[in-house]
């Protein structure tokens, strides 16, 4: 206590610098200015809509790609650089399972086809969390601990996922089609909303919402962020800090498969790439999201998401870039990210 | 330690293991005499290959192995290299001049980048820099895909190297026909075995020790008075500089350049796991794990071809042993090296033969702490 106050009584008043690098308040104000200057930049309200819209609905299934990585992150202090291929495995998934759940949807019915669309969904993430329960149990496992060993062994798990969906799969392009009822567009007045990108955002604020619940009001949510702050004293209170670790990493995976199968719906055309292609976008999420924070990733993600889309819009060529420059002026400004929950620096 | 030229050639860094050393130096004896020993192109190819990729290598491993960071933009330093030789060649055409020019445009190019990647991003965590190195690796391979008016796009651009290294040309000496090929062969194997040493020189000198420092402890080096920092940006710089030299070197190679073989993060991933294979830390050992991993490429898809031909037709095993599957075995071969060689090829043979001089002299080990 000493020491705080007598650093407080040093302390001169409040500078813009000490603004900046201290309240989160700003990093949460960050999407909006982003759309706000976008709207003032483009000019057009039905395009800034429809810009906006789709923006977002890549930020949330960015978001519910790299939430599960973020958390994983956060608590084992593993990076898994496979993580990717749990997306490539969530959308190849839900190609076959559609082709299978064909003749279930009549084609005029949003009911039977969003009912499709959860078995599909629930299938999917119990098989990629399942297959997240032996990557866990093979790769990560006998890496714990070391950085450098981590990033190899995965990699090298990367390398194998890939080309065992390539071995079940085939080399040739999948195909994946949305239900009929999601297809197309709302037309109200003057603007355009594809329906689809409707469904992306509201699974991804369903998602949120979800996590956001589990983590706050849960007394497992309450370990993981215990373990995401201070994993040593969880364990000193005597939790099985493994086990916390490996329901993570399932659930991790798993949504990392959910990711693949709203992205895979969203392509509608599916290589054995998908999931390296938005690997480089799931890592920019995090690292300007924090690690470790929810919150942050969904900031991270809204932010990538919609600038992609604008300056594709404006500079065709410039999508990807952007994002390098945005993580690194993240970056300059927050070298840890933007809500950093986690403790090394 | 009796002083004389080889032990100076080598900066006195011995290969420390008599299997690591005959290794290295067969390696070297093969790829002078392959025209010799191994008539063909595509082994010539093969060896050609093998050269560009161990100075690539060999220049990731003073990042990797003796400074401890992990960048994954290697890739696009050499592409840097590859794509200033093509561009140049093609627009000015073919000539000697041209080549030395773009040459050493593609390093002083590669050199800025790195030190532009490293000054602002070197702040950040490992683990956050190996990902930000990725984000830039993609985005240039992307860029480069799309500057298509410039770069040929995706399809990648062909050009003409000059005459005497153009596969096309050849001579005759003491009634010998060497062709142009060959030459261009020898003059890629040249630089090789001069980056090699002066790699090797690098890592030995001051310089390379106190790299050694920053990697194993970085406070402790601090306080020791090494600029740590600035020290990583001149590592970063000259490592990428190193890569592009490879990168221009390859490309009049192929006289071909596109962004999958020269931009790709795949082949990121290929030359992590040709230094991990190898043994990091050691330069020699990146050599091995070089050659192994080019002469599996080539010949494990061959291999697996003949080996599913062979067995009979089951479904899945068949696909299991698909020749475009070789990455899968490769990926396994890698884990399991990780697995039970943590150290590679190098630190194996020479954890040996510590373990048998630690024998011989009824001591125990002593283990030193990374």
């Amino acid at each position: 206590m000493g020491v705080s106050t007598a650093a407080a009584a040093d302390r001169p008043g409040p500078t813009l610098r000490s603004v900046l690098m201290q309240h989160d308040t700003i990093a949460y104000l960050l999407v909006p200015a982003i759309a706000l200057l976008a709207l003032l930049l483009i000019r057009s309200m039905p395009v800034w809509l429809t810009l906006t819209l789709s923006g977002l609905a890549m930020g949330m299934m960015l978001y519910v790609m790299a939430s599960g990585l973020t958390l994983i992150f956060g608590l084992m202090d593993v990076l898994n650089l496979a993580h990717s291929s749990f997306v490539t495995v969530g959308a190849f998934l839900t190609a076959t399972l559609m082709a299978k759940a064909h003749g279930l949807m009549p084609g005029d019915s949003l009911l039977a086809d969003v009912g499709v669309l959860l078995v599909v969904a629930v299938l999917v993430m119990t098989a990629t969390g399942l297959i997240g329960l032996v990557f866990e149990r093979l790769f990560i496992k006998p890496a714990y601990g070391s950085h450098n060993k981590q990033l190899l062994v995965t990699m090298g798990g990367l390398i194998i996922m890939e080309q065992l969906v390539l071995v079940f799969w085939g080399a040739k392009e999948v195909s994946l089609s949305r239900p009929a009822s999601l297809q197309g567009s709302l037309v109200v007045g003057n603007f355009v909303f594809e329906k689809y990108r409707l469904v992306a955002v509201v699974s991804g604020l369903v998602v949120f919402g979800v996590m956001r619940l589990v983590l706050r009001r849960t007394k497992f949510g309450l370990l993981v962020r215990a373990g995401v702050e201070n994993p040593e004293m969880v364990r000193a209170f005597g939790y099985h800090a493994r086990r916390i670790s490996v329901i993570v990493f399932a659930v991790g995976s798993a949504l990392a498969g959910l990711g693949g199968m709203l992205w895979g719906l969203y392509l509608e055309l599916l290589n054995s790439q998908v999931g390296m292609d938005v690997l480089v976008l799931i890592f920019s999420v995090i690292i300007i999201g924090g690690l470790g924070s929810i919150e942050g990733c969904l900031i991270g993600a809204l932010l990538i998401g919609l600038t992609n889309v604008y300056v594709s819009y404006a500079l065709p060529k410039g999508a990807l870039v952007s994002s390098v420059v945005v993580m690194a002026i993240v970056l300059l400004w927050r070298n840890r990210g933007l809500l950093p929950v986690t403790r090394s620096p | 330690m009796k002083d004389n030229f080889w032990l100076r050639l080598v900066s006195y860094d011995l290969p420390r293991s008599a299997v690591l050393g005959l290794l290295v130096v067969g390696i070297a004896i093969c790829l002078l005499f392959v025209p010799v020993l191994f008539p063909g192109a595509r082994s010539l190819d093969t060896s050609a290959r093998i050269c560009g990729f161990i100075i690539v290598a060999v220049s990731y491993d003073i990042l990797f192995g003796y400074t401890g960071i992990i960048t994954l933009c290697h890739i696009t330093f050499f592409g840097i290299g590859a794509y200033a030789a093509a561009i140049s060649l093609a627009q000015f055409g073919p000539g000697w001049g041209v080549l030395l020019l773009a040459t050493a445009a593609g390093i002083c190019t590669a050199v800025l980048l790195a030190t532009l990647i490293s000054v602002f991003a070197l702040r950040i965590r490992t683990l956050f820099f190996a990902m930000f190195t990725l984000a830039v690796a993609k985005s240039c391979e992307i860029l480069m895909s799309q500057l298509s008016r410039f770069s040929g796009g995706d399809d990648g651009m062909t050009f003409i190297p000059p005459a005497a290294i153009a596969p096309s040309t050849t001579f005759e000496v003491f009634g010998l026909r060497i062709g142009g090929a060959t030459l261009c062969y020898y003059l890629i194997y040249a630089l090789t075995v001069i980056v090699f040493l002066a790699v090797l020189r690098l890592v030995n000198s001051p310089f390379g020790k106190s790299l050694q420092a920053i990697r194993d402890n970085e406070l402790r080096a601090a306080a020791l008075g090494i600029p740590t920092q600035r020290y990583r940006v001149v590592a970063m710089a000259i490592s990428a500089g190193l890569a592009a030299l490879g990168g221009s070197l390859l490309s009049l190679w192929w006289t071909y350049v596109n962004p999958a073989t020269t931009l790709s993060p795949n082949i990121m991933i290929d030359i992590l796991l040709m230094v991990v294979i190898g043994g990091s830390g050691t330069i020699y050992g990146p050599v091995v794990g070089v050659t192994v991993f080019v002469i599996a490429m080539n010949y494990l898809s061959e291999g697996l071809e003949s080996l599913s031909d062979s067995i009979p037709h089951i479904p899945f095993v068949a696909d299991l042993l698909n020749a475009e599957r070789w990455q899968l075995w490769l990926g396994l071969l890698f884990v399991l090296t990780l697995y039970y060689f943590p150290t590679g090829i190098a630190g194996h043979l020479r954890g040996k033969k510590r373990e048998r001089q630690a024998k011989l002299a009824s001591l125990p080990e002593v283990t030193v702490t990374r």
